[in-house]
């Protein structure tokens, strides 16, 4: 591997110095050697005072010597883990622990110690320098023994391909034993030879990009048919441009269907946390008749309880979430009990005093977290394995946070119709919402099922805001931003069904999301809004009405 | 802990109010502050009433203004717009202020300018906003879109190479008015018509979804592309959370914010933001002896060493600096020859320059360009080589071309030098 990975620096070296001698064919070009003698030496004692086109020189120097400690180096300026001493401006890599920074010395690889974070500078980086750095690492990565790290290298390297890297590139493919990777490389050759002077070889490239949805294959097959302003193609050969605009026909053809499923799932997606949002309160509101304006607020309350939790175990924030999940359906479930005993009890059958006392709970929560936690929005982590999407392919990828949220909002959905179907608290607020004098005569204590289908609710609630503190802010305002979609979808899907809760808050995420494109979000928010409005002229009591008796109720 | 503190606030406060009726009779000089404490702008706004009252604090250690002492009276205009010009009102002819610090966004200035106007008020507006307006009665320090949108534009035309430029931004006066006028400038900068895009959301849009995979697809054509966000307040966390799980890094689609900044990173997970811009005229990080002072003066005032401070923040400190100067000067604290004495003044900024009153009521400013770093503070990477003056009137939009603001020689805010007509201050 050792080698390998010599052999590999070796080409680099000799390929980026290329261009130096190639006016001095003798092979001792004395100076440019010695200058980069060493340079993990002079990028050691350059890179605190450097500015950042030096650091990126400085980069590609080190980059060329291949060794591991330099890309140990580069990987650490990439991640921002390198720092200088304050006092003797010596470098090191480090890496934060509790109070302190562990150091490591680049040159050795050994522990120097730690320093705490006032006696070290940070060494910082900018948008170019990265991109130079991830470049640099790249090439060191083709030789990588994990091919997934080689395939990002590869892909790293189509980004700014150019002659060096293409001779790279071609110098890897023998070597390269996994298939997916060598798919990559050919890829990146092929799009190298539509540079080619030789009509021969810019056909064969075309002919190797077919079936390619990679973007650059997409723009660069478009520049080859496009017709200049004097009537002249870019590409003179007829034959590779007929060859071009048929692949070019049919990639446009799968880029469309897979903007379909893009959209579809875009819509299930927020149809989903609409349906998250919108069950709890389907729960109190169709069950139990009571319009609460505080559902909103509860769910503030669940996302609170994440940022709670997240400093409460700040080293395992991947599993702060899972824990965060019950902790906020308890402390929501209690807030909901408390105002229901407190207040909502008091007002049975008065619907208008219900909503303005519960706008006034709203008001109150609200303010309460701003005096606690300050009006300001709390910063909440994004778990690794909630980060990032799952890469179908070129054009469709799907985030992983959206995904887990969908199927997140089946599994509560699915549990909640187990409880209200198959337990005795399900049985029994069945009954009290369909008839409550005759479920009190038959020996129902009302009062608790009240209590308890609020508190379900409510506590349905807080789990929605433990999936919405990954999505938006939390903030005091984030019920208020949630309340009005949800009312919406209670209505839409037909009070008391909570299946209609289901589909009605699927179909308008998918509405709106196919409506986005062509009217943009004002615009389609708009239209939802008058769809809705004139659904409920038609019919008032939703897309799933209750039935027979129940409906009179 | 925070409850406590609130309840010290209200005996401070209480305790102001009754020093504030026994003082009355040695005459003090009262000075409004106009900032929403709370509803959906207070997460801004609160720090802005506290630079007010750090600004009087230390103007008092200093012995007061004209042998009088300064005080603040301090109103919740609870960001309803409507409301704000009540409190105005309440503020100019009840309490009888000298000058009144406050607003933030635009609606909340337009809704208070006739009140001003009316009474005669002085207001100091500290906020970066979208231009198309001189008032008599309003002094505006925070920026105009020439000291900060164009310059922007200019550093990743330039510096960048953008070829490709996606407006985005929420749906109302600031951004659409921003965007037009950016709009009409690449246009002139020979950018295609194909080659922007503009985008509006509602306020606090959480599902940025399709938006930002359509970003991808437009900057997936194989030029450079940047954002240029004039995303307000909340719905920018989303916004970018959205960016960093469909992996638009900052290397290959930066975005260049207009109204993100330390205050609005504090509450964010900003590893995934880093390397994205923004453009301000000022930011904490830069190294000056005066930046050092100030936030150092901040943290004591606050008692709270990670308090940020920010770009509408230092255009408070620069508005009540110059302003002590005008009343310094015109040796009273009468609005119409404090706002005589006003044009030409000068005062140092925060990050080492100067800012000199213009005679439209804007200042220079210097503008600068920073990119995110982890702890939610900005590297400068690009600044203008000396302070730029604000310019009322956008020079890129046709209706506002021949419009300029000249509160010295002209006497007008919109004053048409085509046709040679004031328009007085009636503007569209």
């Amino acid at each position: 591997m050792q080698k390998l990975i010599r052999n590999i620096a070796v080409s680099l070296w000799l390929l980026l110095a290329g261009a130096a001698m190639a006016q001095q064919p003798a092979p001792e070009p004395a100076p440019v050697i010695e200058a980069a003698a060493d340079p993990m030496t002079a990028a050691l004692t350059a890179l605190p005072g450097a500015s950042y086109s030096d650091k990126q020189q400085l980069a590609v120097q080190l980059a060329a010597t291949g060794t591991p400690q330099a890309r140990a180096l580069l990987q650490a300026l990439l991640d921002g883990n390198l720092y200088a001493r304050t006092a003797d401006q010596r470098v090191f890599i480090g890496a934060s622990t509790d109070d302190v920074i562990a150091l490591t010395d680049p040159r050795t690889g050994q522990s120097a110690g730690t320093s705490s974070e006032d006696a070290l500078e940070k060494i910082g980086t900018n948008n170019a320098l990265r991109r130079a750095l991830r470049g640099a690492l790249a090439l060191f990565d083709l030789a990588n023994p994990d091919a997934g790290a080689r395939l990002a290298a590869v892909k790293e390297i189509l980004g700014g391909l150019d002659d060096t890297a293409a001779a790279m590139l071609r110098a890897r493919l023998p070597a390269e034993p996994d298939a997916t990777v060598r798919r990559e490389i050919n890829l990146g050759l092929a799009l190298h030879d539509l540079d080619s002077s030789e009509a021969p070889r810019r056909l064969a490239g075309v002919k190797a990009l077919v079936g390619s949805l990679n973007s650059d294959v997409y723009n660069r097959l478009k520049v080859l048919t496009e017709q200049g302003s004097d009537g002249s193609y870019t590409e003179p050969d007829e034959a590779i441009r007929s060859a071009a605009r048929a692949s070019l026909d049919s990639i446009e053809n799968r880029r469309v269907l897979y903007g379909g499923i893009e959209t579809l799932f875009f819509g299930l997606s927020l149809g989903s946390v609409l349906v998250l949002a919108a069950i709890g309160l389907s729960i109190t509101f169709g069950v139990m008749g009571i319009i609460n304006m505080a559902h909103g607020e509860l769910m503030m309350l669940g996302a609170y309880t994440t940022y709670v939790v997240q400093q409460a175990m700040p080293n395992h924030i991947g599993a702060s979430i899972i824990v965060a999940i019950p902790a906020a359906f308890i402390v929501s479930a209690l807030a909901g009990v408390a105002i229901e005993r407190g207040i909502v009890r008091f007002l049975y059958g008065r619907p208008l005093e219900t909503l303005l006392a519960t706008f006034g709970v709203s008001l109150v929560l609200q303010q309460v977290v701003r005096d606690v936690f300050s009006a300001n929005n709390r910063p909440i982590e994004t778990p690794a394995w909630l980060a990032g999407s799952l890469q179908i392919n070129e054009v469709l990828s799907i985030t992983w946070v959206r995904l887990y949220i969908v199927f997140f909002t089946l599994a509560v959905f699915a549990l909640l119709l187990l409880v209200l179907k198959r337990t005795r608290l399900g049985l029994e607020v069945r009954a009290v919402s369909q008839n409550r004098p005759m479920a009190r005569a038959m020996g129902i204590r009302t009062e608790w099922v009240d209590a308890m289908t609020f508190g379900l609710g409510s506590g349905i609630a807080g789990v929605a805001g433990v999936a919405l503190s990954q999505l938006t802010n939390v903030g005091p305002n984030l019920g208020q931003s949630y309340i009005v979609d949800s009312f919406m979808v209670v209505v839409f899907g037909g009070v008391a069904n909570l299946w209609g809760t289901l589909v009605g808050g699927l179909s308008l995420g998918v509405f709106n999301k196919i409506l986005e494109p062509f009217a943009g979000a004002v615009l389609a928010k708009i239209l939802m809004l008058v769809f809705l409005i004139l659904f409920i002229q038609r019919r008032p009591r939703g897309l799933f009405p209750q039935k027979g008796r129940a409906a009179e109720g | 802990m925070n409850l406590k503190r609130s309840i010290t606030a209200l005996l401070a406060c209480t305790g102001l109010a009754v020093s504030a009726l026994t003082s009355a009779a040695e005459g003090t000089i009262k000075v409004g502050v106009l900032h929403s404490l709370s509803g959906t702008m207070a997460i801004s706004e609160t720090t802005l009433k506290d630079t007010i009252l750090m600004m009087i604090d230390e103007q008092n250690k200093k012995g007061g203004l004209l042998g009088k002492k300064l005080e603040a009276v301090v109103v919740d205009p609870a960001s309803n717009w409507p409301l704000f010009a009540e409190k105005a009102e309440q503020l100019l002819v009840k309490d009888k202020v000298s000058v009144v610090f406050g607003c933030w966004t635009s609606v909340s200035r337009k809704s208070v300018l006739p009140v001003f106007e009316k009474n005669n008020g002085l207001l100091f507006y500290p906020v970066q906003y979208e231009g198309e307006e001189s008032s008599k009665n309003v002094i505006y320090t925070g920026a105009a879109p020439n000291q900060q949108a164009i310059p922007a534009v200019d550093y990743l035309m330039k510096d960048i190479g953008v070829k490709r430029w996606v407006l985005a931004g929420t749906d109302y006066v600031y951004p659409r008015t921003t965007n037009k006028i950016l709009e009409a400038y690449l246009l002139s900068k020979g950018v295609a018509p194909a080659d922007i895009m503009i985008n509006y959301t509602p306020f606090g849009h959480s599902d940025w979804q399709s938006i930002v995979a359509d970003i991808k697809k437009f900057g997936s054509a194989g030029k450079k592309t940047a954002v240029v966000s004039t995303i307000n307040g909340d719905a920018n966390v989303p916004f970018y959370k959205e960016l960093g799980n469909q992996k638009i890094s900052a290397e290959n689609i930066p975005v260049v914010a207009f109204s993100v900044g330390e205050e609005e990173l504090s509450g964010l997970d900003t590893k995934p933001l880093v390397g994205h811009l923004a453009a301000w005229n000022y930011f904490m990080s830069v190294k000056s002896p005066v930046n050092d002072a100030w936030i150092k003066k901040w943290h004591t005032f606050t008692k709270n060493p990670k308090r940020t401070f920010n770009d509408p923040m230092e255009a408070h400190v620069i508005g009540f600096e110059l302003w002590v100067k005008a009343v310094e000067k015109a040796k009273t604290t009468d609005v119409e020859k404090v706002i005589a004495a006003l044009p030409g003044l000068s005062t140092p900024n925060l990050t080492g320059g100067t800012a000199t009153m213009l005679a439209n009521h804007h200042i220079t400013k210097p503008v600068y360009i920073g990119e995110v770093r982890g702890d939610g503070q900005f590297d400068v990477v690009w600044k203008t080589s000396k302070e730029v003056p604000g310019d009322a009137w956008s020079d890129f939009l046709p209706a506002s071309k021949d419009i300029q603001a000249d509160w010295v020689t002209l006497k007008c805010g919109n004053y048409n030098g085509k046709t040679k007509v004031c328009s007085g201050q009636n503007y569209k």
